[in-house]
């Protein structure tokens, strides 16, 4: 099996505080992974390794068979790398569709009238065509979160990373974005979430990775994990022996 | 009442040259919040290099532009990429001092060059023809400047909000971390910028040398008017921009009519009631 990313050793720390310890995994293509683990425990930084928006002081990344660890953020965009954003970030003086168009031209390297028509797209599959010339800064939050998946989709990633994009939504609100995620993950683009909203990671993922103070504690089905005695101690606080 | 409304034609015309002044300005801080005081010299330098142009080829300065235009748009991308983009970061304070030594050197180095002496473009017959509008009389060369003065800005405007590099420059100028996570290379970016900002300071600097005479020390002097055409139309909005420079252009030409060297101070004294009334500028962009 190939893995389209792979990350070895990857070691990353601001100070006394370790984000990344000798972290290791692969994910191969066409797979989707979850990532769970306490608030702190480096996920995002993680994410943050990957995109190259931060450098690791040590360890390597692969994607699609290239070294990408000295790659700048941009390229590895251009590689097919993209991420949505805990808390959205939209380019909030822009419209909606000039958001999407954004990724499509840089991202997936689309221009004119084949760009256009991938962001619009895009935005379908997303459920935010009717919203298309609004200004992206006068979103909902539920809206915001779904402009963060359609940014990321219109740059055509082979790799897309989600970052807790379930949290802070209501059961309907959720449900309707699970649904877009499956969609996105059955048209064979490979996923990695970062989610605390367990069932909706559940609802999606193959496997499960549970990582804390940077360290890979757990890898496998995601059945067998969340009952595992690691991941009830970081998340109810039990002791498996009392 | 017909000397009056001449100065305001007049006044109006010369604001032309100054949004051209300030088109660039307004472009590169808008695009990557970098106040550039060497703005004036590069406009002086792009006069200098028009001079040379006409010299040896002996075309007019129209056709130096063709020269001129992509030879300061080279020197803007190289400045951005090798040293401005350098200076960018959380403090604003480095690009003001780099970008003031720049003035400093480019200054010299056209002294070193050219010497103290007073130059003009020769532009031939458009330096001195003039048109007759109902007992105002127009001269052509202040009538193709802000003809062109238009066609800058619209191309500008067009290129802002109509094209993939205008949305690259927005997108940047919006959120440069998450730009470049877009697959945006912002130092490209910024460079491209600057090359576009210099290539309008070009035709800013050519004009500039047709209509009066310049020497090595005057870019502080248009710096100066293209700031107060920027600030007085509002940050971020390049028709502003345009309506900025005209309304310095007519205090300017009032100014002069009322006593000669009223003129300088006049514009300056409109530009002080504008930001004591409207602090934002007459047009400012909706802030989001």
């Amino acid at each position: 099996m190939s893995a389209l990313l792979s990350v070895s050793g990857l070691q990353k720390s601001f100070g006394a505080v370790v984000v990344a310890d000798a972290t290791s995994f692969d994910v191969a293509s066409g797979e989707a992974v979850g990532i769970l683990g306490p608030n702190g425990a480096g996920k995002t930084s993680l994410f943050n390794l990957i995109t190259g928006a931060l450098k690791p002081s040590g360890g390597r990344i692969t994607f699609d068979g290239a070294d990408i660890t000295a790659s700048s953020a941009a390229a590895r965009c251009k590689m097919g790398i993209a991420r949505s954003f805990q808390i959205p970030q939209p380019f909030g003086g822009m419209t909606v569709f000039e958001n999407a168009l954004v990724g499509a031209t840089q991202g997936a390297g689309l221009s004119g009238h084949e760009a256009e028509q991938y962001a619009m797209d895009v935005l379908d599959q997303t459920g935010l065509l009717a919203r298309a010339n609004t200004r992206a800064g006068t979103l909902t939050l539920l809206e915001r979160k779904r402009l963060e998946l359609t940014r990321a989709l219109a740059a055509k990633p082979k790799l897309l990373l989600l970052d807790e994009i379930a949290g802070g939504l209501t059961e309907a609100e959720c449900q309707s974005l699970i649904a877009t995620i499956k969609d996105i993950h059955a048209g064979g683009t490979t996923i990695i979430w970062i989610e605390h909203v367990v069932h909706a990671l559940m609802a999606v993922v193959e496997r499960l990775i549970v990582i804390d103070f940077g360290k890979k504690i757990a890898e496998g089905a995601p059945k067998p994990i969340m009952e595992s005695a690691e991941v009830k101690e970081i998340y109810l606080g039990v002791d498996p022996d009392v | 009442m017909i000397e009056w409304s001449g100065a305001i034609v007049q006044g109006v015309l010369l604001g032309g040259l100054y949004a051209l002044f300030a088109a660039g300005l307004s472009l590169i801080f808008g695009v990557m919040r970098l106040v550039n005081i060497a703005h004036g010299d590069l406009i002086i330098l792009a006069a200098y290099l028009g001079l040379s142009t006409t010299v040896m080829l002996g075309v007019h300065p129209f056709v130096a532009l063709l020269i001129v235009m992509p030879v300061m748009a080279g020197i803007g991308y190289v400045l951005q990429r090798g040293v401005l983009n350098r200076t960018l970061g959380p403090d604003i304070l480095p690009p003001l001092l780099v970008t003031f030594g720049l003035s400093v050197i480019i200054q010299n180095a056209l002294l070193e060059t050219y010497t103290a002496d007073p130059r003009k473009l020769s532009g031939g017959a458009i330096d001195t023809a003039s048109l007759d509008l109902g007992g105002i009389t127009v001269g052509v060369l202040p009538l193709v400047t802000f003809g062109i003065a238009v066609a800058v800005i619209a191309g500008l405007q067009f290129v802002f909000y109509r094209t993939a590099l205008g949305r690259g420059f927005r997108a940047v100028s919006d959120n440069q971390d998450i730009a470049q996570l877009m697959g945006l290379n912002k130092a490209h970016v910024f460079g491209v910028a600057m090359a576009l900002a210099l290539a309008v300071v070009a035709i800013a600097g050519v004009l500039l040398g047709m209509r009066t005479s310049f020497d090595p020390a005057i870019g502080g002097g248009r710096l100066i008017f293209g700031f107060e055409a920027v600030i007085i139309g509002g940050l971020g909005n390049l028709w502003g921009t345009l309506a900025g420079g005209v309304i310095l252009g007519v205090a300017q030409t009032i100014g002069a009519k009322i006593d000669p060297g009223f003129q300088i101070l006049a514009g300056h004294i409109a530009f002080l009631v504008v930001l004591a009334v409207r602090p934002n500028g007459l047009f400012p962009r909706v802030a989001h």
